[in-house]
């Protein structure tokens, strides 16, 4: 047995975090504790969730007849761009930080985040820029109207000449979810660097974890390029510079590499932890040991490296050179080795396992069964024929959504559903969380997967009206998005009422291994507190005579004690 | 095995962990992410640089060295006297450090001082076509950085006045030396982009 050295400089301190108070007001405090920041950051997300699916809604609804009647085409281009924000920016990015906020701590066995006063001021800069971003909703002119990527010339025209528009108040409100996003990213990258609990090797921590590490880090090399392109944009919309002002002798395009050098491995900062969760989850409900533990491993790594130098396949329709097309097109499709390593690694796991049909594990499957389609599109869009085709149409649009929402999102929920019991100490009702997972099925399929057609025939996106032609494609599409509404009323339903009086949740109600399982549901302030486990294997040993800690006995006696 | 130490805890390691060594590598993290802002703007400056069918606004043809290398050169030599400040801090010479961090301080201002100057005798403004812009961008973006160091040192070398606060470690002083090697680093390669590049 290896005795571990620990650095002299690890010695008890006296109260190191101030405790908040105990009861709810304690999630509407600046409170340092990971697991109340995580909470603050999930809630918050889902609350924008409903609003970005409303806006969603609306511009389905726009869309539900070919002429633009409901709203007048200025409008429907807010309309969009907001959709695409608030869900980005305001959903998914808070969301992931909360799972990761809850989850990193107990799994690598660390009392909480490095740095629980950055925590909490990255998750307090999410209301922030929230209500900056809401607020463009009241200024004269809207709010900015070009779209989630803000190309120029559009986004920098400032039609009102006006100081205060609102492409500027979304150009602040990016920045600030950058700036939040950055200091997320520091706290998790040190924070799994450094407080790994003894015996936890990099090969033995939980993909989650891997895959964690791997998007933050992503996430650290990435987002200041976007930022650096946002100032810029910044400064050309309000100081009137000529950065990407071709009258100025400026390059539009410019622009554009800036943002997708970001954003497209944006993508990846969101899907990896949902591959976490995937891989996390597979062998839980599949009683069998995670099919090739390393290659998943080493594959997230794989995926951030590679995902840094595809940036261009966004952009093979705006007079880039044929040697960079071809260049992306080839970087773009070797993407899908390491994502192929991943999903033949879970299908593997899948294959003869004994499979319990709960409500997380079917939101797993559905997202593995519609990753699987969203990546087969994926591969089509890279190939430079294809996407000079079918770019700016729906069909890109069906392909960003099937991975999103139908991947990222389900994704989300199935982490939601499986590490309820662990934060909350309830139980979920699994028959509400059944329907939830139909009605989300079904309506995201309705929706999304029409539209594919709808992009082929070239229907192009972003606009209010269209040729009668795609009529029928819209009206199903639109249908599958309002099913996808009615969706949120059993989860809200399920997550409200669990939380309130639910069944309380033993230690482990799934029967997975993993520390965070060895903790008492809800974990206490600090975790393991001065008991931290040495671990001995990685936690994927189901059905195998290999001991995941040292003393696992000790710890699960323990976990039953009330605290 | 299992049952040798199944009355003890002595391999379980406590929970409660100071985060002196923690925040120097979050630090560094930080640096390398801030770095990329900086990447982005050099690489922003080498493509307009390349493509722009006009580069310098109309009148001029080139920008003065003279005086912003005297700059430079005051600015990469405080790199070297911020490392003897923090050489006498290990050394336990508190006096040593405090006169040696203020000279870098004193170093760090002069250079904000040259960069005023400098600003204040051109002839081209924010708004002169796309080196306008980048020159006023990318010298203010980095003189942020240096104004921002000059602080951080202030903060520092007022800190070194609380009894007993160096006993234990250094961290803060060497984040701010690091810092301020990080801003001067980041000069060299601005300073080579905008001046020798003509």
């Amino acid at each position: 047995m290896t005795i571990i050295n620990y650095d002299q400089r690890l010695v008890k301190s006296k109260n190191p975090y101030p405790k908040g108070p105990n009861d709810w007001k304690r999630f509407f405090s600046f409170n340092t504790d990971a697991k109340v920041i995580g909470i603050q950051y999930i809630v918050t997300a889902l609350f924008f969730l409903l609003l970005g699916g409303l806006l969603g809604m609306l511009v389905r609804g726009e869309l539900i007849t070919p002429p633009s009647d409901l709203f007048d085409p200025t409008v429907y281009n807010g309309l969009y761009t907001m959709h695409g924000t608030v869900m980005l920016f305001l959903f998914l990015f808070p969301m992931l930080s909360g799972l990761t906020n809850l989850l990193v701590p107990p799994m690598i066995g660390a009392p909480d985040m490095a740095f629980p006063k950055l925590n909490a001021l990255a998750f307090w800069l999410v209301p922030v820029f929230s209500i900056i971003l809401l607020l463009s909703f009241f200024v004269p002119g809207g709010p900015a109207s070009s779209g989630w990527w803000s190309y120029p010339p559009i986004s920098i025209q400032n039609p009102l000449g006006k100081m205060i528009n609102g492409e500027m108040l979304w150009i602040t409100a990016i920045s600030l979810s950058g700036i939040s996003s950055i200091m997320g990213a520091v706290n998790f990258v040190t924070t799994i660097i450094r407080m790994r609990a003894p015996g936890m090797g990099f090969f033995k921590m939980p993909i989650f974890i891997w895959t964690v590490l791997a998007a933050q880090l992503l996430q650290l090399l990435g987002l200041p390029a976007l930022t650096g392109g946002a100032i810029m944009l910044f400064f050309d919309l309000t100081f009137g510079t000529s950065f990407f002002r071709i009258e100025g002798g400026g390059d539009p395009v410019l622009f554009q590499h800036f943002f997708w050098f970001y954003s497209h491995p944006a993508v990846y900062v969101m899907v990896l932890p949902v591959f976490g969760i995937f891989s996390e989850l597979f062998p839980v409900y599949a009683r069998k040991p995670l099919f090739g533990y390393k290659f998943v491993a080493v594959a997230s790594f794989g995926i951030t490296i590679l995902s840094l130098v595809v940036w261009v396949h966004h952009m093979f329709y705006t007079g880039t050179p044929m040697w960079m097309r071809n260049l992306f097109m080839f970087t773009t499709m070797l993407i899908a080795v390491p994502t192929g390593v991943k999903v033949f690694a879970w299908i593997a796991t899948l294959w003869g396992g004994n499979l319990r049909l709960s409500t997380p594990m079917l939101f797993c499957l559905g997202g593995l069964f519609n990753f699987i389609f969203g990546g087969i599109t994926g591969v089509m869009l890279a190939t430079v024929p294809v996407d000079i085709h079918v770019g700016n149409t729906y069909f890109v649009v069906a392909h960003f959504h099937y991975i999103i929402f139908n991947t990222i999102a389900f994704g989300i929920f199935a982490g939601i559903y499986h590490w309820f019991p662990k934060f909350t100490g309830r139980m979920f009702y699994e028959g509400l969380g059944k329907v939830h997972f139909a009605l989300t099925f079904v309506g995201a399929t309705l929706n999304w997967l029409p539209l594919h057609w709808a992009g082929l025939l070239g229907m192009p996106r972003r606009v209010a009206s269209y040729d009668p032609e795609f009529a029928i494609w819209n009206v199903i599409a639109s249908i599958g998005a309002f099913i996808l509404g009615v969706a949120s009323i059993p989860f809200i339903l399920n997550m409200v009422s669990s939380w309130v009086r639910g069944k309380s949740a033993p230690p482990n109600p799934w029967k997975a291994i993993g520390l965070e399982w060895l903790l008492p549901s809800p974990p206490p302030h600090e975790n393991f507190e001065d008991d931290i486990p040495t671990v001995l294997n990685e936690p994927y040993c189901y059905g195998l005579d290999k001991p995941f800690v040292q003393d696992e006995q000790f710890y699960i006696e323990k976990s039953f004690k009330k605290h | 095995m299992l049952s040798e130490n199944k009355n003890t805890t002595i391999n379980h390691v406590p929970g409660h962990v100071k985060h002196d060594g923690h925040n120097m590598t979050g630090f560094i993290i930080f640096l390398c992410s801030e770095s990329i802002i900086f990447f982005a703007f050099f690489v922003g400056y080498g493509i307009l640089k390349v493509t722009a069918p006009v580069w310098y606004p109309e009148g001029i043809d080139g920008i003065a060295v003279k005086e912003p290398l005297i700059n430079t050169i005051i600015l990469v030599s405080s790199s070297f006297v911020i490392y003897f400040a923090e050489k006498s801090l290990h050394k336990k010479n508190l006096w040593g450090f405090r006169g040696i961090w203020f000279i870098t301080m004193l170093m760090g201002s002069y250079f904000v001082y040259g960069q005023y100057i400098e600003w204040s005798e051109l002839s081209f403004s924010l708004q002169s076509g796309v080196f306008g812009g980048m020159f006023y961008l990318l010298t203010g973006f980095h003189g942020l950085h240096v104004i921002t160091g000059i602080l951080l040192m202030g903060l520092m070398l007022y800190r070194s006045f609380l009894p007993n606060n160096y006993k234990g470690g250094e961290m803060g002083v060497e984040s701010v030396s690091l810092f301020w090697h990080f801003v001067d680093v980041i000069w060299i390669i601005l300073f080579v982009l905008i001046y020798l590049w003509q």
